[in-house]
């Protein structure tokens, strides 16, 4: 692996062990969305189960997607991204460096969350590994795909709810793949060809995202 | 001094250039939210030269420069790197380029030497002792541990010219490199832009105050002439 994505990654490890709040903040969104619809729609367990699948997976996107807005905000506004584009290391991987430092300690903490909160609505043990299995595919690819508006809107004074407009219909085929994945797995029907599904999604989001978001910041810097 | 309508504008030239081009652009023109900045710029960069952009605020100094740092694109005409247009040559101006803007991406979170040894490791790694050497060197011998964002705007400023003494590529563009900087900081920021120059280097920068100290290459360009 290049020596350079390397010192990125334990940059941006330091950087947001620095910084706790940032870490924290989406994982505490997503316990409490999850922990309101017990108390919304109230406590019948068979209902909630049910609705498990897809309420973990909205509260998961939506968590994800908060923690992504201020992604490459700092680095915009100190010139760290000037440095990035001006210098002889290929953007791409930079970037690959970065979301993965940040799927690291906020998506995987996210994904560690979720089966405690998912017994909390009532889903059955049996469905945990494969809770554990879409989440840990899916993720990554919310994280990608959010950075990629992450990079066109920062350079906007007021990026606001831009980036969930741009990015939340992107989100749509991850959303239905793991909420089906789920489904199927409450059903006791076998999950695996919507876990495929959702791998070739994160490997298409590996290698071909990071270029995009190479290129939004090479846009966001140039104006 | 107001250019009429088709003559170009030409940045004067101190002494023949004898060596071919290291830079060069050509009919640049910029243009920032439909306002037209300068037009028809011609400029040359041989090995050696020291370049001083000046010039009111607004009058397109920074574009100026992040044109020929390429982080820009030119709305007409181009920038040639080595008599080859810039576009399909990102790679050899990298490696080339030492680019210090306003915000010279300093992170406060981080100390000074974690801070250096990043912005270094994107051109070429250096190590722990010629970090602290290149801190020394701007006057911080003892912050090297010291998060930035507890030093002060000068300080903060020093910690990214201390790049200068530490990476070797021949052209530096520095936006403002003076700012913050007290007297005695500013002296020795121009003394060794003068030594770079002199070994063979190349300099272009922004700065609101005539320099003490230049180089014999030296040139200013002064974009109110230029001025669409």
């Amino acid at each position: 692996m290049s020596p350079v994505f390397a010192l990125l990654l334990a940059r941006e490890s330091r950087l947001l062990f620095r910084r706790p709040a940032e870490l924290v903040n989406p994982l505490v969104f997503f316990a409490i969305v999850i922990a309101l619809f017990p108390l919304a729609v109230g406590p019948e367990s068979q209902l909630l189960q049910t609705l498990s699948p897809g309420l973990i997976w909205v509260a998961a996107l939506l968590a994800v997607l908060l923690s992504l807005d201020g992604l490459f905000r700092s680095d915009f506004e100190d010139g760290s991204l000037e440095q990035w584009v001006v210098a002889p290391q290929p953007l791409p991987l930079l970037v690959l460096a970065k979301v993965l430092a940040h799927w690291l300690f906020s998506g995987l903490a996210l994904v560690l969350l979720a089966p405690l909160l998912a017994l909390m609505l009532g889903l059955p043990a049996r469905c945990l590994p494969v809770l554990l299995l879409s989440l840990l595919l899916g993720t990554p690819v919310l994280s990608l795909l959010g950075a990629v508006g992450a990079a066109l809107i920062v350079g906007l004074k007021r990026g606001g709810l831009l980036l969930p407009l741009l990015i939340l219909p992107l989100y749509i085929p991850v959303l239905i793949l793991g909420s089906g994945v789920l489904q199927a797995a409450l059903q006791g029907l076998p999950a695996t060809g919507h876990l495929l599904w959702l791998a070739s999604l994160a490997v298409l989001a590996v290698t071909l995202l990071p270029f995009a978001i190479a290129a939004g910041l090479t846009i966001s810097v140039g104006e | 001094m107001r250019r009429s309508g088709r003559d170009r504008c030409v940045e004067p030239m101190g002494s023949p250039i004898v060596t071919t081009p290291f830079l060069e652009i050509m009919a640049l023109a910029c243009e920032r939210d439909w306002r037209l900045l300068f037009e028809r710029l011609d400029l040359a960069l041989a090995p050696g030269d020291m370049l001083q952009v000046v010039g009111p605020n607004g009058s397109g100094k920074t574009s100026l420069l992040r044109l020929l740092a390429g982080l820009m694109q030119p709305s007409a005409g181009e920038v040639r790197l080595q008599g080859r247009s810039l576009c399909g040559q990102r790679a050899e101006l990298a490696r080339n380029l030492l680019w210090i803007g306003h915000a010279a991406g300093i992170k406060g979170l981080l100390t000074a030497e974690e801070n250096l040894a990043w912005l270094c490791a994107l051109h070429r790694p250096a190590g722990r002792e010629a970090i602290w050497q290149a801190l020394a060197a701007v006057g911080l011998r003892g912050f090297e541990d010291v998060p930035c964002h507890t030093l002060s705007a000068g300080q903060q400023r020093r910690v990214a010219l201390a790049r200068l003494h530490l990476e070797a590529p021949p052209l530096w563009i520095l936006d403002e490199p003076f700012t913050a900087l007290d007297k005695q900081g500013v002296a020795q920021l121009e003394r060794h832009l003068q030594d770079h120059c002199e070994r063979g280097g190349m300099v272009v920068l922004t700065t609101h105050h005539s320099l003490a100290v230049k180089p014999a290459t030296f040139r200013e360009l002064d974009l109110e002439r230029c001025a669409a």
